[in-house]
Protein backbone atom coordinates (compact mmCIF):
# COMPACT_ATOMS: atom_id res chain seq x y z
CA UNK A 1 0.00 0.00 0.00
CA UNK A 2 1.54 3.12 -1.06
CA UNK A 3 0.07 6.52 0.36
CA UNK A 4 -0.66 8.91 -2.13
CA UNK A 5 1.56 12.22 -0.94
CA UNK A 6 4.62 11.22 0.60
CA UNK A 7 5.62 14.01 3.25
CA UNK A 8 9.06 14.96 3.30
CA UNK A 9 10.32 17.21 6.01
CA UNK A 10 12.34 19.90 4.78
CA UNK A 11 16.13 19.37 6.46
CA UNK A 12 16.05 23.04 6.97
CA UNK A 13 13.13 22.58 9.30
CA UNK A 14 14.56 19.82 10.97
CA UNK A 15 17.79 22.10 11.57
CA UNK A 16 15.09 24.45 12.86
CA UNK A 17 13.81 21.74 15.55
CA UNK A 18 17.34 20.75 16.57
CA UNK A 19 18.01 24.79 17.06
CA UNK A 20 14.44 24.95 19.24
CA UNK A 21 15.74 22.39 21.62
CA UNK A 22 18.68 23.26 22.16
CA UNK A 23 17.32 26.59 23.31
CA UNK A 24 15.18 25.31 25.19
CA UNK A 25 17.65 22.65 26.81
CA UNK A 26 19.96 26.13 27.35
CA UNK A 27 16.93 27.79 29.06
CA UNK A 28 16.50 24.98 31.19
CA UNK A 29 19.65 24.84 32.62
CA UNK A 30 20.33 28.53 33.01
CA UNK A 31 16.57 28.43 34.88
CA UNK A 32 17.70 25.78 38.05
CA UNK A 33 20.25 28.50 38.16
CA UNK A 34 17.77 31.02 39.61
CA UNK A 35 16.06 30.10 42.93
CA UNK A 36 12.44 29.54 42.22
CA UNK A 37 12.21 26.80 45.14
CA UNK A 38 8.65 25.10 44.65
CA UNK A 39 8.76 26.48 41.57
CA UNK A 40 11.70 25.06 39.90
CA UNK A 41 10.73 21.08 39.37
CA UNK A 42 7.74 22.88 37.90
CA UNK A 43 9.44 25.15 35.06
CA UNK A 44 11.95 22.18 34.60
CA UNK A 45 8.66 20.13 33.86
CA UNK A 46 7.18 21.95 31.42
CA UNK A 47 10.12 23.16 29.48
CA UNK A 48 10.61 19.36 29.24
CA UNK A 49 7.20 19.05 28.08
CA UNK A 50 7.68 21.48 25.20
CA UNK A 51 10.08 19.92 24.46
CA UNK A 52 8.86 16.42 24.13
CA UNK A 53 6.25 17.69 21.99
CA UNK A 54 8.39 19.46 19.79
CA UNK A 55 9.86 15.98 18.86
CA UNK A 56 6.80 13.79 19.00
CA UNK A 57 5.66 16.41 16.51
CA UNK A 58 8.41 16.85 14.17
CA UNK A 59 11.71 13.93 14.64
CA UNK A 60 8.44 11.81 15.25
CA UNK A 61 6.21 13.01 12.51
CA UNK A 62 2.88 12.66 14.42
CA UNK A 63 1.73 16.26 12.33
CA UNK A 64 2.11 14.59 9.38
CA UNK A 65 0.81 11.05 9.96
CA UNK A 66 -2.75 9.98 9.80
CA UNK A 67 -5.05 11.49 12.73
CA UNK A 68 -5.31 8.31 14.02
CA UNK A 69 -1.52 7.70 15.38
CA UNK A 70 -1.98 11.05 17.21
CA UNK A 71 -5.37 10.23 18.96
CA UNK A 72 -3.94 7.07 20.66
CA UNK A 73 -0.66 9.07 21.32
CA UNK A 74 -2.58 11.34 23.17
CA UNK A 75 -4.73 8.81 25.06
CA UNK A 76 -1.53 6.92 26.32
CA UNK A 77 -0.63 10.00 27.37
CA UNK A 78 -3.34 11.11 29.45
CA UNK A 79 -4.02 7.61 30.61
CA UNK A 80 -0.55 8.03 32.33
CA UNK A 81 -1.21 11.96 33.57
CA UNK A 82 -4.20 10.51 35.40
CA UNK A 83 -2.26 7.41 37.01
CA UNK A 84 0.69 10.28 38.07
CA UNK A 85 -2.39 12.48 39.50
CA UNK A 86 -4.37 9.67 40.85
CA UNK A 87 -1.12 8.31 42.54
CA UNK A 88 0.43 11.28 43.90
CA UNK A 89 -3.26 12.62 45.63
CA UNK A 90 -3.29 8.90 47.64
CA UNK A 91 0.36 9.92 49.02
CA UNK A 92 0.37 14.02 49.41
CA UNK A 93 -3.16 14.21 51.19
CA UNK A 94 -3.75 10.78 52.79
CA UNK B 1 1.85 -7.69 -6.75
CA UNK B 2 4.03 -7.09 -3.02
CA UNK B 3 1.91 -6.76 -0.11
CA UNK B 4 3.00 -4.45 2.57
CA UNK B 5 1.28 -2.03 4.84
CA UNK B 6 3.48 0.45 5.86
CA UNK B 7 0.79 2.42 8.16
CA UNK B 8 -0.04 -0.72 10.21
CA UNK B 9 3.84 -1.34 10.61
CA UNK B 10 4.33 1.90 11.91
CA UNK B 11 1.27 1.66 14.04
CA UNK B 12 2.26 -1.48 15.55
CA UNK B 13 5.80 0.26 16.19
CA UNK B 14 3.99 3.43 18.36
CA UNK B 15 2.09 0.24 20.55
CA UNK B 16 5.29 -1.09 21.17
CA UNK B 17 6.96 2.41 22.34
CA UNK B 18 3.64 2.90 23.84
CA UNK B 19 4.46 -0.15 26.33
CA UNK B 20 8.36 1.32 26.57
CA UNK B 21 6.09 5.01 28.08
CA UNK B 22 4.72 2.23 30.77
CA UNK B 23 7.98 0.44 31.78
CA UNK B 24 9.80 4.26 32.20
CA UNK B 25 6.44 5.92 33.15
CA UNK B 26 6.19 3.59 36.26
CA UNK B 27 9.61 4.25 37.56
CA UNK B 28 9.08 8.22 36.83
CA UNK B 29 6.19 7.65 39.31
CA UNK B 30 8.54 5.65 41.72
CA UNK B 31 10.74 8.53 41.54
CA UNK B 32 7.62 11.20 42.00
CA UNK B 33 6.22 9.52 45.52
CA UNK B 34 9.91 9.01 46.46
CA UNK B 35 10.99 12.82 45.82
CA UNK B 36 8.09 13.70 47.01
CA UNK B 37 8.53 11.79 50.62
CA UNK B 38 12.18 12.93 50.91
CA UNK B 39 12.58 15.89 49.32
CA UNK B 40 15.88 17.22 51.00
CA UNK B 41 17.52 14.04 50.58
CA UNK B 42 17.26 14.22 46.98
CA UNK B 43 18.60 17.54 46.67
CA UNK B 44 21.66 16.41 48.81
CA UNK B 45 22.31 13.03 46.77
CA UNK B 46 21.30 15.16 43.01
CA UNK B 47 24.79 17.37 44.34
CA UNK B 48 26.69 14.39 43.30
CA UNK B 49 25.38 14.39 39.80
CA UNK B 50 27.33 15.88 37.46
CA UNK B 51 25.56 18.22 35.35
CA UNK B 52 27.95 19.75 33.34
CA UNK B 53 28.16 15.94 31.75
CA UNK B 54 24.17 15.79 31.86
CA UNK B 55 24.23 18.94 29.59
CA UNK B 56 26.45 17.57 26.77
CA UNK B 57 24.20 13.96 26.79
CA UNK B 58 21.39 16.16 26.34
CA UNK B 59 23.10 18.00 23.15
CA UNK B 60 24.53 14.76 22.03
CA UNK B 61 21.14 12.99 22.25
CA UNK B 62 19.12 15.61 20.55
CA UNK B 63 21.92 16.16 17.70
CA UNK B 64 21.72 12.49 16.78
CA UNK B 65 17.90 12.64 16.96
CA UNK B 66 17.77 15.83 14.30
CA UNK B 67 20.54 13.40 12.29
CA UNK B 68 18.09 10.36 11.88
CA UNK B 69 15.12 12.66 11.37
CA UNK B 70 16.59 13.90 8.63
CA UNK B 71 19.02 10.55 7.27
CA UNK B 72 14.78 9.45 6.75
CA UNK B 73 14.16 12.66 3.98
CA UNK B 74 17.73 11.73 2.90
CA UNK B 75 16.34 8.53 1.87
CA UNK B 76 13.12 9.49 0.79
CA UNK B 77 14.56 12.23 -1.69
CA UNK B 78 17.07 9.19 -3.18
CA UNK B 79 20.07 10.28 -1.66
CA UNK B 80 21.92 7.47 -0.19
CA UNK B 81 24.89 8.62 0.87
CA UNK B 82 23.84 11.70 2.93
CA UNK B 83 21.46 9.28 4.58
CA UNK B 84 24.43 6.85 5.37
CA UNK B 85 26.59 9.46 6.57
CA UNK B 86 23.82 11.24 8.50
CA UNK B 87 23.04 7.97 10.36
CA UNK B 88 26.72 7.13 11.22
CA UNK B 89 26.91 10.99 12.81
CA UNK B 90 23.92 9.20 14.78
CA UNK B 91 25.85 6.13 15.91
CA UNK B 92 29.03 8.53 16.68
CA UNK B 93 26.78 10.72 19.17
CA UNK B 94 25.71 7.33 20.93
CA UNK B 95 29.55 6.70 21.17
CA UNK B 96 29.90 9.87 22.81
CA UNK B 97 26.86 9.30 25.06
CA UNK B 98 28.47 5.98 26.27
CA UNK B 99 32.18 7.29 27.18
CA UNK B 100 30.50 10.35 28.78
CA UNK B 101 28.31 7.37 30.68
CA UNK B 102 31.57 5.63 31.21
CA UNK B 103 33.64 8.45 33.17
CA UNK B 104 30.30 9.36 34.76
CA UNK B 105 29.66 6.01 36.32
CA UNK B 106 33.22 5.49 36.83
CA UNK B 107 33.58 8.25 38.82
CA UNK B 108 30.95 7.39 40.94
CA UNK B 109 32.03 3.91 41.32
CA UNK B 110 35.52 4.97 42.26
CA UNK B 111 34.61 7.07 45.19
CA UNK B 112 32.29 4.29 46.40
CA UNK B 113 28.77 5.56 45.08
CA UNK B 114 26.89 3.02 44.03
CA UNK B 115 23.83 0.64 45.23
CA UNK B 116 25.30 -2.29 48.16
CA UNK B 117 28.53 -0.22 48.65
CA UNK B 118 29.65 0.34 52.23
CA UNK B 119 29.05 4.29 51.50
CA UNK B 120 25.83 3.96 49.94
CA UNK B 121 25.09 1.94 53.94
CA UNK B 122 25.94 4.82 55.84
CA UNK B 123 23.59 7.27 53.47
CA UNK B 124 19.86 8.03 54.47
CA UNK B 125 16.99 6.06 53.04
CA UNK B 126 16.12 9.17 50.64
CA UNK B 127 19.70 9.35 49.35
CA UNK B 128 20.41 5.47 48.87
CA UNK B 129 16.61 5.47 46.82
CA UNK B 130 17.73 8.50 44.67
CA UNK B 131 21.42 7.01 43.74
CA UNK B 132 19.31 3.21 43.27
CA UNK B 133 16.76 5.30 41.07
CA UNK B 134 19.39 7.06 39.07
CA UNK B 135 21.45 3.80 38.25
CA UNK B 136 18.45 1.66 37.66
CA UNK B 137 17.05 4.69 35.37
CA UNK B 138 19.86 5.80 33.13
CA UNK B 139 21.18 2.11 33.20
CA UNK B 140 17.78 1.10 31.39
CA UNK B 141 18.09 4.27 29.11
CA UNK B 142 21.23 3.63 28.43
CA UNK B 143 20.48 -0.05 27.61
CA UNK B 144 17.80 0.97 25.34
CA UNK B 145 20.62 3.53 23.60
CA UNK B 146 22.36 -0.08 22.33
CA UNK B 147 19.40 -1.89 21.58
CA UNK B 148 18.97 1.53 19.28
CA UNK B 149 22.52 1.51 18.00
CA UNK B 150 21.98 -1.78 16.87
CA UNK B 151 18.94 -1.22 14.76
CA UNK B 152 20.39 2.18 13.19
CA UNK B 153 23.69 -0.12 12.19
CA UNK B 154 21.19 -2.75 10.51
CA UNK B 155 19.61 -0.02 8.88
CA UNK B 156 23.05 1.34 7.47
CA UNK B 157 23.81 -1.77 6.19
CA UNK B 158 20.02 -1.75 4.56
CA UNK B 159 20.60 1.34 3.08
CA UNK B 160 23.69 1.05 2.10
CA UNK B 161 22.59 -2.23 0.13
CA UNK B 162 18.88 -0.86 -0.87
CA UNK B 163 16.41 -2.70 0.68
CA UNK B 164 15.87 0.32 2.36
CA UNK B 165 15.68 2.77 -0.78
CA UNK B 166 13.01 5.85 -1.22
CA UNK B 167 9.62 3.69 -1.91
CA UNK B 168 10.62 1.53 0.84
CA UNK B 169 11.51 3.13 3.80
CA UNK B 170 9.22 1.45 6.97
CA UNK B 171 12.13 -0.22 8.82
CA UNK B 172 14.22 3.17 9.10
CA UNK B 173 11.18 5.58 10.33
CA UNK B 174 10.14 2.62 12.93
CA UNK B 175 14.26 2.24 13.77
CA UNK B 176 13.92 6.44 14.09
CA UNK B 177 10.92 6.20 16.25
CA UNK B 178 12.54 4.37 18.71
CA UNK B 179 15.44 6.06 18.49
CA UNK B 180 13.42 9.17 19.30
CA UNK B 181 12.01 7.64 22.32
CA UNK B 182 15.21 7.11 23.72
CA UNK B 183 15.69 11.14 23.62
CA UNK B 184 11.98 11.39 24.93
CA UNK B 185 13.15 9.42 27.79
CA UNK B 186 16.29 11.70 28.20
CA UNK B 187 14.59 14.83 27.88
CA UNK B 188 12.71 13.86 30.97
CA UNK B 189 15.62 12.20 32.88
CA UNK B 190 17.94 14.89 32.50
CA UNK B 191 16.06 17.93 34.63
CA UNK B 192 14.59 15.51 37.11
CA UNK B 193 17.89 13.93 37.99
CA UNK B 194 20.52 16.28 37.33
CA UNK B 195 19.17 19.62 37.60
CA UNK B 196 17.31 19.28 41.41
CA UNK B 197 20.55 20.99 43.43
Amino acid sequence: MHPETVHITPYRTLAWVLITLLGLTFITITATWIDLSALTVAVALLIATVKAYIVLTYFMHLKFESSLFRVFVFMVLFIYVLVIAFTLSDYLFR
Amino acid sequence: MEHRDDIGSKLGMWIFIFTEILLFGGLFLVYAIMRSSYSTEFHQAAHHLNAFIGAINTVVLLVSSATVAMSISAVQKGNKKLAVILLLITLLCAAIFMVNKYFEWGHKIHIGLYPGSALMLTLSHGQVMFFSLYYFMTGLHMFHLVVGGIILTIAIIKVQNGSINKDRYVLLENGGLYWHLVDLIWIYLFPLLYLIT
